[in-house]
């Protein structure tokens, strides 16, 4: 088995010396790979609009009236049934998106490059909270919202980052992480630190002092602005791990709305998936957990990397908003290193005596001890247009890592690798 | 030491297994610790197995 050793080392040395840095802005049918005017992307492993829940229909719905392809919600619905409307995921675009994950052409977007490796990643701007498109709402505050960052916060944020020039978010990350963020559902210190990162360069951009101001008091007023960009700093470290061969480190989950999938780096491209969970959480008043949709989004690529609720233990504030105490907080990252095969060499938690954030979930070692890795997560309600009803903890279904085990063993057992 | 004087001092108890046990001596305000345990792979006899196959390999 010193095979599977060596190809594990081999992926912890690509997801530990990965280097994100945010390098510019475009619009996604500009920079995305493969991106096009009828091409949507969304949140989670492969599905089709048949199967998709009430939220990512919503949101599919408000970005088809987003792009001008649909002018009312039936319409909207009519064209996404039709078959001319190609849906993919965003990890099959070296993107990835939050809740819903939908990301339409004509969307601006981040773009991230992994220094070390040359990949790249991209991710929308974050929406801020409320009823946004991401948690399914299509209403026209949502798209007239949309319309103001694509027509006045992404000309800005471009032009600033081109003054500025590449900001390593691995550097702001692991701040962040020491100042009680775990940058999945807690972004407050690292959104603080981009500001202060970014000030001066949009002060000197082109733009009149009135946008400006809308633009420093969108992001203020918005904890998780952050949030996207920690996960394509997440999915540009983990994707070159893709594909090393025999490896049996996850390096992608994310999910639908209906199904969670994984992706183990010996194994490639091949989605391992089940049902998506409904979370157990804190929520809003007078919601339940009887309006909740099963889990969605694709930013559990944090916890992937061993950030988010691998790393809850940094960031004790988080469990006022998922429920529980400071002392499940640690808990959770305790248990993690249960699961994982070595520690962060940037990703130090205060809390944890500076232990590295646990990383490199190993499937073998999910399935021998049963532990599942935790994430945590916002809630989005069932029903498409509503929005988020609350955040808690949620855990993927145990057959994602027991089929990609024995998928795995095939695999070996196919090349004559097992005696 | 026969049972009797185990008895007699104060107990530190670890608990594996059924976590009612845990439970019951907490409600007594017994310091106790339980153990998160699970058998190998949950049990699974296919998943054990194929995980002894991995650490058979060539």
């Amino acid at each position: 088995m010193d095979f599977i050793e060596e190809a594990n080392k081999k992926v912890l040395e690509i997801i530990q010396s990965a280097q994100p840095t945010l390098i510019g802005m475009g619009v996604a049918k500009d920079v995305v790979p493969g991106m096009h005017k009828h091409m949507m992307l969304h949140a989670g492993p492969p599905i089709t609009w048949e199967k998709m829940s009430g939220p990512l229909r919503g949101a599919v719905i408000g970005g088809l009236i987003y792009e001008g392809l649909a002018s009312t919600p039936e319409e909207a619905e009519k064209l996404a049934a039709s078959g001319d409307i190609e849906f993919d995921p965003c990890h099959h675009h070296s993107a990835v998106g939050p809740m819903a994950g939908v990301v339409t052409a004509s969307m601006p977007v981040f773009i991230l490059e992994n220094k070390t490796y040359g990949n790249k990643s991209y991710c929308t701007q974050n929406e801020g909270l409320g009823t946004v498109l991401r948690f399914g709402a299509f209403s026209d505050q949502v798209i007239t919202h949309l319309k103001w960052m694509e027509k006045t916060l992404y000309p800005i944020m471009k032009e600033a980052i081109e003054i500025h020039g590449p900001i390593d978010l691995k550097n702001m990350i692991a701040q962040a992480v020491q100042m009680g963020d775990e940058v999945h559902n807690r972004n407050k210190a690292a959104t603080s630190l981009f500001i202060r990162e970014i000030a001066s360069s949009i002060l000197k951009t082109n733009s009149s002092k009135e946008d400006q101001v809308k633009v420093f008091d969108f992001m203020n007023s918005n904890d998780h602005f952050f949030l996207n960009l920690s996960m394509p700093a997440a999915k540009a470290s983990l994707d070159p791990a893709g594909g090393v061969k025999h490896s049996t480190v996850v390096y992608t989950m994310c999910r639908n709305g209906t199904e969670f999938g994984i992706r183990v780096a010996g194994l490639g491209d091949r989605w391992f998936t089940g049902p998506a969970a409904i979370i157990d959480g804190l929520y809003f008043p007078g919601y339940s957990m009887a309006d909740a949709n099963p889990d969605i989004g694709d930013s559990c690529i944090t916890e992937t990397l061993g950030i988010g609720g691998f790393s809850m233990a940094t960031a004790p504030a988080i469990v006022q908003f998922v429920g529980g105490t400071p002392q499940d907080a640690v808990n959770y990252t305790t248990r993690m290193y249960e699961i994982t095969l070595e520690e962060s060499n940037s990703y130090k938690l205060p809390p944890m005596n500076f232990r590295g954030s646990p990383t490199g979930i190993d499937i073998r070692r999910v399935v021998e001890t049963q532990i599942l890795p935790v994430i945590n997560t916002g809630i989005a309600h069932k029903d498409a247009g509503v929005g988020q009803v609350g955040a808690g903890v949620v855990y993927p279904p145990m057959n994602c890592f027991e089929d990609a085990l024995e998928a795995y063993v095939e695999l070996l057992d196919d090349e004559g690798l097992l005696d | 030491m026969s049972v009797n004087e185990l008895f007699k001092e104060d107990l530190k108890i670890i608990n594996i297994g059924l976590e009612s046990f845990y439970t019951e001596l907490k409600a007594q305000d017994i310091p106790s610790i339980h153990v998160q345990w699970k058998p190998f792979a949950g049990g699974n006899r296919k998943m054990a197995s194929l995980l002894g196959k991995l650490k058979s390999s060539k």
